[in-house]
């Protein structure tokens, strides 16, 4: 099938982007997007273009690092896939299709398409972790046994890729599906209740001063994100965090 | 924002009934607003409450408006909205300023006069004037539209605001489903009534 | 530079270890404080090595190409973690778990390092459930394990298909309380691009600030590489896009022996290619094996109509299909290890058995288990087990819940529904086992750099078992290293902070530099993608599951010519100092266009079938691998020497103390 592309394209964070527009022919419907990215991006080096950048690793669906907001929507018009798991099969042929970077005052652009999402990884520094020493010296695994409900739920939480999905398709840019998806997981986990109330606290004062916007349960970033991380996680954090303010 | 929500909604609720007696029975509504309008803990604790959350609700909503719109300055050039969120979970603020102006007009034709009528000019007290003041309102047919529009807009508001405050103070368990249901039909059901009230005066008096 | 002393303690074999942590030289509280180690990647093996090392209060500065530590690719592991902890009483023991990985790599790997790794597994479960990792549980509370190819026992730990992202999640929540902490710096998108030797010693890396295309200088006491491995060399793998040799064969060129290049193993269960677009491979977790059954049409016909799509794969009698793997080896049938499955795939399909377009697929049916799983929830329920869609029905969601992600994932692809149809499956390149030569320690022929997880060769002989590779990363990162470099370490305590303005320093970043530049004022013709690709042709053809003199030959005159015309003709746009994805690559490309050669020499040195590496001249009748344990039981270490062709062949005898070596076998 043959489409017209129109693609953001930025040199760096200071300077202004703007769409551009490529046409592309004989797509398979087989190809995932980013192949197609490839196919595109071969033709440009050919025609002495600056290749466009994205973000890409493991192709996948499992690393987080695909970004795009494609037609309106983070990953991609497909359900519960990241973006290097859309297939082409999802367009068809004579489409034009809008590709932008996931865009948020916490992600500046880095190039074209490429974001930074450090944010994640400092409001992980702040407390998304359980202290404990990696001595060796731990009690047994089965020492505490878990509720297989608690532990499935916390699962669920943890199977989050930290993709920015949820910021990117968020009217107000809020990361609180992030954020409580990895509170979530330790609060529903025996390990991590013992930090619980510093954790919750500190997260979420990094996550604020990171300059995501607030939570206005639009419901959005649940149904885009890739991993089906339920809203649940964000009300499991609102109480953790009114119940941790009372305490202090 | 969702403990006030929640306050304005109880005195939402609170407001309806008073109002409906206007339907049922031009006495006790009387009785009723007399009551609200001279009871000194109604008059100088929960009216200052209330206004207070009031104030609150829509100053806050502004600021965290301002917060989340800064907090993605580049916009989309494409922006899906309706794949993935409801029309009123968007658009919170554009409902909550429709009511919001609707307040000013309600002020306009209810408090201040009655704020005058009890404080600054000091009139007599009557407590049969109340039902007449109300009927009177609804002759225009103008005014009676405004209401119609701002209830509309109510609605709208309360359908995402209600269920939602419950979810930010972190109820988000198996009574969920029931409590969203139930604060769809609140949020349908009671705008519908205030409508049903202004229309049955204006009907009434022509 | 450096001798070949693999530094393995005495004493009997199950002491080793125990002992030598007792009487290595160790670094105090005070002094680490004084001691910088920098960490390449970021994986399990570098981020639990980062972390420990952090808290063990030394000031660690770690590098990841990605945006963040969290994105590296052990995060695409599914199955499981291996550990001897025999919560399932079914007769696991350290013994048992040394034993099958030294019979799964095929008596090529050597005994004490595995043998050290059996032992720490078990603390590698406590570790990661400490931290939060939520492995999947019964009713009870208590850990769920299953069981994995070519092994008799129930030792793997999962979270669902998840497992790597969950024990990687956990590695890096730990890195995140030591970045937090300050005692880790971490430098995301920053690429390592040469080691710095100075008197001997590795003692910084010159790195590249992929956003800004600045190159910096890093100095250290010590530089660890955990680069994982270099399974991109065949440009198809399971790898992900940017997974690189690169780290691992800088170090080489500076004197870094590099160990059994050609170990690499080819995963049974994988995605098929659907065409020339394709530019990664995606697995299919082994885990499937357990409940899926592998076949092709027994009458070659069959398999025509199928692939001309005149015939649907469920509409194939049970009489007429050819369960191979059950037929040959029966008794572990579906279960056998990695390479016997792989190469008994490419056998039917080369045989004209295949079943997709390609005719390179086989069949994954899960129908059998869907009915014995149906059945069985049927009668807990006290259901009619008789009728035979409800029974389905029940089956499917068993199913489901056990591999919901993986068929959902597989559907998305292929866009088939795996539930109804069977999958269709592959071989590819999955892992390589060979990779940097480190002694006991970990410690490479260069002082002071050391190679852990993925990125060295000791554990997994020439084949590794699934769920292995979780184990020896975490393994390597929070147990192993930690204690082993400060042996190393002692001896620095009075250096002090390593200058970064000396001439080895200049020479190294010059020298980086002028690489780059080169690259970026070459006015050729060719992308980066077009060598790689074609690179990948070659290694797959003549390097790939079955392996024999000629092609070997070929590959090598092959390669060599492909890397200088890659030289000549390449076109890299773009500037040096900008996020120039091209140009990073370009680096990459060039270091595999290096290592596809010396992989070739190894193959062709290594004259006898063993793991992953099948050499035609080397079978049984029946078409089996068959060892040369008299000629070829050993480590084959290269030596750079300016050229790969010319790389200088070292052998690290391997000596089996406490095991017999014996016939692979698993009929």
């Amino acid at each position: 099938m043959n489409l017209t592309l129109k693609v953001w394209r930025q040199a760096n964070t200071t300077t202004k982007g703007n769409f551009e527009t490529y046409s592309i022919e004989d797509v398979s419907p087989d190809m995932s997007f980013l192949e197609m990215m490839d196919v595109l991006n071969e033709e440009l080096i050919q025609k002495g273009i600056d290749p466009i950048a994205f973000d890409h690793d493991c192709r996948e669906g499992i690393c987080g690092m695909c970004s795009m907001f494609i037609n309106g929507e983070a990953h991609g018009p497909d359900r519960l896939v990241t973006t290097c798991q859309l297939h082409m099969r999802k367009f068809k042929d004579g489409d034009t299709i809008i590709i932008e970077p996931f865009r948020a005052k916490a992600f500046p652009v880095v190039k074209d398409l490429a974001v930074d999402r450090s944010a994640f990884d400092r409001v992980q520094h702040a407390g998304g972790f359980i202290s404990v020493n990696t001595s060796g010296n731990t009690q047994d695994a089965n020492a505490i046994p878990i509720e297989k409900h608690d532990a499935d739920r916390a699962f669920d939480a943890a199977t989050c890729i930290g993709c920015g999905a949820c910021v990117a398709t968020c009217k107000n840019a809020s990361a609180m599906l992030f954020v409580s998806a990895k509170v979530s997981q330790y609060a529903l986990l025996p390990q991590g209740k013992v930090e619980a109330t510093d954790r919750v606290l500190n997260m979420v004062k990094q996550m604020d001063e990171e300059g995501f916007g607030n939570c206005t349960n639009t419901g959005a970033c649940e149904v885009e994100c890739p991993k089906g991380i339920s809203l649940e996680n964000i009300a499991r954090m609102n109480r953790e965090y009114l119940t941790a303010s009372i305490k202090g | 924002m969702a403990l006030s929500g929640l306050f304005l909604v109880v005195f939402l609720g609170q407001h309806f009934t008073i109002n409906l007696a206007s339907v049922v029975s031009k006495d006790s509504f009387n009785e009723l607003s007399h009551f609200m309008g001279n009871n000194p803990l109604v008059q100088f604790i929960l009216q200052p409450i209330l206004i207070f959350g009031v104030v609150f609700h829509f100053v806050m909503g502004f600021i965290l408006e301002l917060q989340n719109r800064s907090a993605r300055a580049n916009k989309y050039g494409s922006y899906k909205g309706s794949a993935n969120a409801s029309w009123m979970s968007r658009n919170m603020i554009l409902s909550g300023v429709v009511v919001l102006s609707f307040l000013g007009l309600h002020f306009y034709d209810f408090w201040v006069p009655e704020m005058n009528y009890k404080y600054i000019e000091v009139l007599p007290e009557d407590p049969t004037r109340y039902y007449e003041e109300l009927v009177h309102k609804f002759v225009s047919p103008v005014r009676v539209g405004l209401y119609v529009v701002s209830f509309f807009f109510l609605a709208l508001h309360l359908l995402h605001g209600f269920g939602s405050s419950f979810q930010s103070m972190g109820l988000n368990n198996k009574y969920t489903p029931a409590i969203k249901t139930f604060t769809k039909i609140f949020a349908i059901a009671i705008p519908a009534g205030f409508v049903f009230i202004a229309l049955f005066h204006h009907f009434n008096a022509l | 530079m450096g001798t070949l002393n693999s530094n393995i303690p005495e004493g009997p074999l199950s002491d080793k270890w125990t002992q030598h942590k007792s009487n290595i030289n160790l670094v105090s509280p005070a002094n680490k404080r004084l001691i910088d180690v920098i960490v390449v990647g970021t994986g399990l093996a570098g981020a639990s090595a980062s972390a420990t090392l952090a808290e063990l209060g030394y000031n660690v500065k770690t590098f990841c190409f990605q945006d963040s530590p969290r994105r590296a690719h052990s995060i695409a592991a599914q199955g499981g973690i291996n550990a001897a902890k025999n919560y399932q009483g079914d007769g696991d023991s350290t013994h048992r778990l040394f034993y099958d990985t030294i019979k799964g790599g095929d008596y090529r790997s050597r005994e004490a390092n595995v043998h050290r790794l059996a032992e720490v597994s078990a603390n590698i479960i406590d570790q990661c459930v400490a931290q939060g990792v939520p492995f999947a549980r019964d009713y009870g509370g208590l850990l769920d394990n299953r069981s994995f190819g070519g092994v008799l026992v129930s030792r793997t730990f999962y979270a669902k298909g998840q497992t790597g992202q969950q024990l990687l999640l956990g590695a890096y929540s730990a890195m995140n309380r030591q970045i937090g902490r300050g005692k880790i710096k971490m430098y995301n998108r920053h690429e390592m691009m040469d080691l710095v030797v100075v008197d001997g010693k590795a003692r910084g890396i010159i790195a590249r600030n992929l956003v800004t295309g600045k190159l910096e200088r890093h100095g250290a006491h010590s530089v660890v590489i955990a680069s994982g491995g270099y399974g991109n060399v065949f440009f198809l793998s399971t790898n992900a896009m940017g997974s690189n040799v690169s780290a691992s064969w800088k170090i080489h060129k500076k004197g870094a022996h590099f160990a059994n290049p050609c170990f690499t193993q080819i995963h049974p269960t994988c995605i098929p290619v659907s065409g020339d677009h394709q530019s990664k491979l995606t697995l299919m977790s082994e885990s499937l094996r357990n409940d899926g059954r592998i076949w092709v049409p027994k009458k070659i016909e069959d398999a025509k109509a199928i692939r001309e799509g005149h015939l649907k794969p469920t509409e194939l009698g049970e009489e007429n299909r050819d369960y191979y793997l059950e037929r040959r080896y029966p008794a572990f049938g579906n279960l056998v290890p990695r390479d016997v499955a792989s190469r008994a795939a490419k056998e039917r399909c080369d045989a004209g058995f295949g079943v997709n377009k390609t005719g390179e697929a086989v069949y994954l049916d899960f129908a059998t288990a869907i009915v014995r799983y149906g059945k069985e929830e049927a009668h807990v329920k006290g259901l009619d087990e008789n009728d035979a869609q409800l029974v389905k029905k029940l089956g499917q969601e068993i199913v489901r819940s056990k591999y919901g992600n993986l068929f959902q994932m597989y559907e998305k692809i292929v866009d088939q529904n795996p539930y109804e149809t069977p999958m269709m499956i592959y071989p590819a390149v999955h892992y390589t086992m060979g990779g940097t030569w480190v002694d006991y320690n970990l410690m490479t022929s260069i002082p002071g750099c050391y190679a852990i997880g993925e990125a060295n060769f000791s554990d997994h002989g020439a084949n590794r078992l699934g769920a292995s590779a979780l184990m020896q990363g975490l393994a390597d990162g929070y147990f192993v290293l930690p204690y082993t470099i400060g042996d190393y370490l002692a001896d620095d305590i009075r250096t002090g902070t390593i200058a970064t303005d000396t001439p080895e320093f200049d020479t190294a970043e010059k020298e980086v530099q002028d690489r780059l530049e080169a690259f970026i004022n070459n006015d050729g013709k060719n992308s980066v993608d077009y060598y790689h690709k074609k690179l990948g042709k070659i290694m797959w053809n003549k390097c790939g599951m079955s392996r024999n003199e000629k092609d070997l030959k070929e590959a090598m005159t092959e390669i060599k010519e492909l890397r200088e015309d890659f030289y000549k003709n390449v076109k890299v746009p773009g500037g040096l100092h900008e996020f120039n994805e091209q140009l990073a690559k370009a680096g990459r490309v060039a270091d595999f266009l290096e290592l596809g050669e010396l992989f070739a020499k190894d193959a062709l040195e290594r004259n006898e079938s063993c793991g992953g590496h099948f050499r035609e001249e080397s079978q049984t009748p029946e078409g089996e691998a068959l060892r040369d344990d008299e000629n070829f039981t050993f480590v084959s270490v290269w030596e750079y020497q300016g050229e790969p062709a010319k790389a200088k062949l070292h052998k690290e005898a391997l000596n089996y103390e406490e095991i017999e070596v014996k016939t692979r076998s698993y009929k």
